[in-house]
C-alpha cells in the first residue's frame, strides 16, 4: 500500500466533494473537512455511502464531500424517515444522515426521537450553531437561555439538549465534539461508522455571520473559553493491534461491533460513558456551569438496529425479485381456497 | 296472503356497536350466500368502541347488484336507543323482528309493516347465563335462528354458514349453533309467518365466487407486487390494509428455517414519517408503500411533492373517509381526488389510481408498483371506506401473470459500457429518465436527488431556463402516463347520453343503468379508472351529447378535472351528478335527476 491511498486503495481526492457554498470561516466547512479525512481513513466504499439531509445549511453539506456517492438532501426535518427507509431498503448501505439545531430539534424534534427509539444504523451528526443561518440568525431551539441574538435579542426558553434527549431516548451511541477539535472528531466520526446503531453526534458550529459575537454561548471565542473536554479519543479499526500502552483505570475500552476500539484516555473527569444516568447528570451539571462536555457521553453496544430487531434477510430488499417475493402458484390456489 | 317478494330485498340488522354482532351479521350473509343468492353486505358503523348505533346491510339480490339500497325491508331490531327511527325507516309493507321488551306504541307501532317479536334478552338468560361475556353474542345468534326460520333458511346452511365463520374451531360453531336453534325452535313455536319475504335456492349466480373486502385484496395486491417496505400510521379505514399486509407476510415472507423476513414493516411516527419512509425505501431501490386516509394525505402532501420532483417511487394508498377534517372517520366519500391529483405545493399531478372492485383493488395494487417504478413518481391508490372495509363477492383473485416492471434502473454494467449519463435527462423523449440506486458499483453511479431545483446532470441550479425545463419534462411524463396508467372501462352502444364514473360509484351505476332502461333511456356508460385521464376519455365525451359525471363528493371534483382538462368546446355536455352524505351511493342518487333532466321536455309539455 502506499501512502497515497486508504485501505481500500483510494485516494483522499475521491472523498473531497463540490466546493463549499457556505461562509468562509463557517463551522460546518471544518467538519466537513474532518468527514473527509474520517471517511478515508476508515476506508468508506462510496457507492455503499448513502449521504442524507435536510434543510438548512448543515444540510448542504453532503454535496462537499465524496462527490461519487449517492446523496438524499430531503425535507426540512425529514431526513431521519428517508434514512430509515433507505436503510430499510438496503442494509448494507452507510448511511450518514447530517442535519442542523434547527432540523434537528425544532421542525424534525419529531422523527429525530423516532430514528433513535428504532435505533436506525446510521450516523446522524447535528451541525449545532444554535441559529437559523439561511432565513438569517433566528434562534434555534438549541439556543442557550441567556444567548444573545446579534440583534441583540436574548433567548429566554429553555434549550433543547440533543444528547441528552437521545439519552433518555434510549439511544445507543451519543457523543458531542467541536468543529474546531479534529483531534477528538475524527476518531469519534470513526466510532460512529463502526457502531451498529443510531450514533449521535453533536457538534458545535460556530456560525461566523450570524452567531459569533459576543454574549453568544456558540461562537467560536465561547466555545473555545467552555469545553470541557471529558477524554481523549483514539480509534483503533478492526484487526489492527492496539498499541497504545497506559496505566490501568486511566482508560476505557469501548468494544465496537466491527471489532474496531475507541480508547478513551481519562482527563479530569471521571466519566463513564456507559452509565447512561451519569451522562445526563455530565451533561446536566456542565450545562447549569454554562460549560459543555465533549467526548463519548454514552455508549450501548449490546442493542439490536433496527434491521436486525426486523431480522430482516441478509439480501438487501431492494434487490430481491419476484421468486424471492411471490409464492408459489399452488399457495396462492390454497390460498384462495381457503376463503 | 299478499304476493311473495324472493330473493330481492335489504334486511338491516340495528344493534348497539360493541355488542359481538358483527359475527352473526356475517353468518346470515355467509347463509344466504349459500343458498347462491347474491348478497351485498354493508356495515354502517359509528367512530366509537363501544355504545353507539350501528347497522348492517345484508342487500338480497337475484340480479347481484353490489350497490347499497335505500330500501329497508327486514329490520331486527335490537338496539332501544335507535328503536324509533329504525322503524321509521322500513319500507311500507317491512318487516320488523324486536326484542319483545321494546314498547309499540305511537310511531313504532305503523298499520303497514308485519312485527315479530322475540324475547332475545330472556333467551340468551336462560340459556347461556354461564357464558358470562360470550352471553351478548350468542344474543344476536339467536337472531340469526329467527331470521333462517321466517326466511326458510335450511338449519343445515346456517351451520355451514357458522362453520366457514369459525374455520376449525368446533366448539365455537356447537355453541353458536346451540343459539341458532334456540332462535329456530322459538320461532317455529311462537311466531307466525304473516309477510311475504322469502329466500328460495337458486344457481349459477354465486359460483365460484367468495367473500373478500377490498383492503384485504390490496394487502395482497402489495405482497404479490412485490412490495417490500412498508411504513404506516393507524388510521381509520385504511388501518386493515396493513394489518392484512402484516398478517401475509408473516406468513408468505418469512423464511421458515432461518427466520429471516424479506419484507420490514415498520408502524412509523405520523403519516408524514411513513411517507418519508416510503420514499426512502423508493429511493434505494425497494418496492415501498404506506397506506393512510384523508386526513393522513394531508400531512404526507410534503413528502408526496418531494417525490415528485425529484422523482422517486413511492406507492400510497389512501383509502377514503367523509371530509375535510377528521370528517366522518367510519363513513364513505370519494372526497380526496381532487387534492391527490396535485398533493402538494408548486405545479404537480400525481398518477392516482381509482380501483372500483375487489379484483380492481387487488390488480391495480400491483399495478401501482409497477407505475411507480415505470414513471419514477408517486403513485395514489384511492379506495374508500365502502371498498375497502365491505365484504364484496368476487370471483377468486388470480395469480399475477406480468413480472414486475423495475423500470429504468441502469446497473453498474449499463453505466461501465456508457460514456455517461445525467439522472434527469429525457434520453427517451418520453419525459421518463434513467436513475441508478445507491449500492451501485460503479464510480458514475452516485447522484445527488433533492427536492431544490437541478439540472439535467442532477445539479443544483436556479437557472430559469432550467427550471422551466425540468417542469416541462414532467409534463412530458406526465402525458406519457396518460397512456400507461390503465385505461377507462367503457360500454357504448351508441347513445345519446352516457355517464361518467369511478371506483365504487359503479355499483350505483350498474343498478341506475338497468333503472333507467326500464324507463325507457339507455345510457352510455365510461368507467375512469386512473388520473391522468387517458385520451380517450376526451374522445367518448365527443360522441354523446350529455353526459353525467357521477361521483361521491359535494363539489364535483371529477367533474371539475374534466372541465378543466377537456377542449373547451366539449364541457358543456357535462352535468355533474353529487352524493356525499357518508354512506355509500345507491342508484336512484342517479336515476331520479337523470331521469328529470332527460325528461324535462315532456313534463313540460305535460
Amino acid at each position: 500500500m502506499t501512502a497515497n491511498v486508504n485501505i481500500i486503495g483510494l485516494t483522499r481526492d475521491v472523498y473531497k466533494g463540490l466546493p463549499t457554498t457556505l461562509c468562509a470561516g463557517c463551522g460546518h466547512n471544518s467538519i466537513t473537512n474532518h468527514l473527509i479525512k474520517a471517511l478515508y481513513e476508515y476506508g468508506v466504499e462510496p457507492h455503499n455511502l448513502a449521504k442524507m439531509s435536510g434543510i438548512g445549511c448543515s444540510s448542504k453539506t453532503p454535496a462537499y464531500f465524496v462527490e461519487q456517492a449517492h446523496g438524499f438532501n430531503s425535507l426540512h426535518g425529514r431526513m431521519p424517515s428517508a434514512a430509515t427507509g433507505a436503510k430499510l431498503a438496503n442494509r448494507e448501505l452507510m448511511v450518514l444522515g447530517i442535519s442542523g439545531d434547527g432540523d434537528t430539534a425544532s421542525i424534525g424534534l419529531g422523527q429525530y426521537c423516532h430514528l433513535i427509539r428504532r435505533n436506525v444504523d446510521c450516523t446522524y451528526i447535528v451541525e449545532n450553531n444554535g441559529c437559523y443561518g439561511l432565513t438569517k440568525g433566528q434562534f434555534s431551539a438549541t439556543a442557550d437561555v441567556g444567548s444573545k441574538q446579534k440583534s441583540g435579542k436574548i433567548n429566554e426558553y429553555a434549550t433543547i439538549d440533543v444528547c441528552g434527549l437521545a439519552i433518555q431516548l434510549g439511544a445507543t451511541f451519543v457523543a458531542r465534539s467541536f468543529s474546531g477539535d479534529g483531534k477528538q472528531l475524527v476518531p469519534l466520526l470513526q466510532a460512529a461508522f463502526s457502531h451498529r446503531g443510531t450514533a449521535i453526534l453533536d457538534i458545535i458550529s460556530p456560525c461566523v455571520t450570524f452567531n459569533d459575537h459576543e454574549g453568544s454561548t456558540k461562537s467560536y471565542q465561547y466555545v473555545k473559553d467552555h469545553d470541557v473536554v471529558l477524554h481523549t479519543a483514539d480509534y483503533i479499526s478492526g484487526g489492527k493491534e492496539i498499541a497504545v500502552d497506559y496505566e490501568p483505570g486511566t482508560v476505557h475500552d469501548v468494544q465496537l461491533d466491527d471489532g474496531s476500539h475507541l480508547l478513551l484516555r481519562k482527563l479530569d473527569t471521571n466519566h463513564d460513558p456507559t452509565d447512561a444516568i451519569g451522562a445526563l447528570r455530565t451533561i446536566h451539571d456542565a450545562s447549569a456551569r454554562g460549560e459543555f462536555v465533549t467526548g463519548l457521553l454514552y455508549v450501548d453496544t449490546h442493542q439490536q438496529d433496527l434491521c436486525a430487531r426486523e431480522r430482516l434477510t441478509k439480501v438487501p430488499l431492494a434487490r430481491l425479485d419476484e421468486k424471492a417475493l411471490r409464492m408459489h402458484k399452488s399457495e396462492w390456489s390454497k390460498l384462495m381456497e381457503s376463503f | 296472503m299478499p304476493q311473495r317478494t324472493v330473493n330481492d330485498f335489504t334486511i338491516r340488522v340495528a344493534t348497539v356497536n360493541g355488542s359481538g354482532s358483527q359475527s352473526s351479521n356475517l353468518v346470515l350473509t355467509n347463509s344466504i350466500f349459500r343458498l347462491g343468492i347474491p348478497v351485498a353486505p354493508k356495515n354502517v358503523f359509528p367512530s366509537n368502541i363501544e355504545g353507539l348505533p350501528t347497522w348492517f346491510d345484508v342487500r338480497v339480490t337475484s340480479k347481484g347488484y353490489r350497490c347499497r339500497t335505500r330500501d329497508v325491508d327486514v329490520l331486527v331490531a335490537l338496539n332501544a336507543a335507535t328503536w324509533q327511527q329504525d322503524v321509521a325507516g322500513v319500507k311500507p309493507g317491512g318487516v320488523v323482528v324486536h326484542e319483545a321488551t321494546y314498547p309499540l306504541t305511537g310511531e313504532t307501532q305503523r298499520e303497514d309493516l308485519t312485527y315479530y317479536a322475540v324475547p332475545f334478552n330472556a333467551l340468551a338468560k336462560e340459556h347461556f347465563s354461564d357464558k358470562g361475556d360470550l352471553r351478548k353474542y350468542l344474543m344476536n345468534m339467536i337472531y340469526v335462528g329467527a331470521l333462517a326460520h321466517l326466511l326458510e333458511i335450511p338449519a343445515g346452511v346456517v351451520e355451514e354458514g357458522l362453520r366457514a365463520q369459525f374455520r376449525s374451531k368446533a366448539s365455537a360453531v356447537e355453541l353458536n349453533m346451540k343459539a341458532v336453534t334456540i332462535g329456530i325452535e322459538y320461532a317455529r313455536e311462537h311466531l307466525e309467518k304473516r309477510d311475504k319475504y322469502y329466500l328460495e335456492r337458486m344457481s349459477g349466480k354465486t359460483d365460484g365466487y367468495l367473500f373478500m373486502e377490498g383492503n384485504r385484496a390490496a394487502a395482497l395486491g402489495c405482497l404479490m407486487g412485490g412490495c417490500t417496505v412498508a411504513a404506516w400510521y393507524p388510521i381509520t379505514p385504511s388501518s386493515s390494509l396493513c394489518e392484512y399486509f402484516i398478517q401475509y407476510a408473516d406468513k408468505y415472507r418469512v423464511d421458515k428455517e432461518t427466520g429471516d423476513r424479506n419484507v420490514a414493516i415498520v408502524q412509523a411516527e405520523d403519516e408524514l414519517a411513513a411517507a418519508g419512509m416510503v420514499f426512502g425505501a423508493g429511493w434505494a431501490g425497494a418496492r415501498a408503500m404506506t397506506s393512510t386516509s384523508g386526513p393522513g394525505i394531508s400531512l404526507m402532501a410534503e413528502y408526496v411533492g418531494y417525490g415528485y420532483y425529484a422523482e422517486v417511487p413511492g406507492v400510497i394508498f389512501d383509502v377514503q373517509r367523509a371530509g375535510p377534517s377528521t370528517g366522518l372517520p367510519t363513513r364513505t366519500m370519494q372526497g380526496d381526488v381532487a387534492f391527490a391529483y396535485t398533493l402538494s405545493h408548486g405545479d404537480t399531478k400525481h398518477i392516482v389510481l381509482l380501483p372500483a372492485t375487489v379484483r380492481e383493488a387487488y390488480e391495480l395494487a400491483m399495478d401501482a408498483f409497477d407505475l411507480a417504478d415505470r414513471l419514477q413518481t408517486p403513485v395514489l391508490v384511492l379506495s374508500d371506506l365502502d371498498l375497502g372495509m365491505n365484504s364484496w363477492l368476487t370471483k377468486a383473485l388470480p395469480y399475477p401473470k406480468k413480472p414486475f416492471d423495475r423500470g429504468k434502473v441502469l446497473g453498474a454494467d449499463d453505466l461501465a459500457s456508457m460514456k455517461s449519463w445525467g439522472r434527469y435527462r429525457d434520453v427517451d423523449k418520453d419525459g421518463i429518465p434513467y436513475r441508478t440506486l445507491p449500492g451501485t458499483k460503479h464510480s458514475n453511479a452516485g447522484f445527488f436527488t433533492r427536492g431544490t431545483g437541478h439540472d439535467e446532470e442532477a445539479r443544483y441550479s436556479e437557472q430559469p431556463e432550467v427550471w422551466q425545463r425540468g417542469l416541462d419534462r414532467l409534463l412530458r411524463k406526465l402525458e406519457t402516463a396518460r397512456t400507461t396508467v390503465p385505461a377507462p372501462v367503457v360500454d357504448e352502444k351508441g347513445r345519446n347520453v352516457a355517464i361518467i364514473a369511478y371506483g365504487t360509484t359503479h355499483h350505483a351505476v350498474v343498478e341506475a343503468r338497468d333503472k333507467l332502461h326500464d324507463a325507457g333511456i339507455d345510457v352510455d356508460y365510461l368507467r375512469v379508472r386512473a388520473l391522468p385521464l387517458s385520451p380517450e376519455v376526451a374522445t367518448f365525451v365527443k360522441r354523446h351529447e350529455r353526459v353525467y359525471v357521477v361521483e361521491q363528493n359535494r363539489d364535483g371534483q371529477l367533474y371539475g378535472i374534466l372541465r378543466t382538462e377537456l377542449p373547451p368546446h366539449l364541457i358543456g355536455r357535462l352535468e355533474s351528478i353529487r352524493h356525499y352524505n357518508g354512506v355509500p351511493i345507491d342508484a336512484y342518487v342517479i336515476v331520479d335527476p337523470l331521469l328529470e333532466a332527460e325528461r324535462a321536455p315532456a313534463v313540460v309539455a305535460e
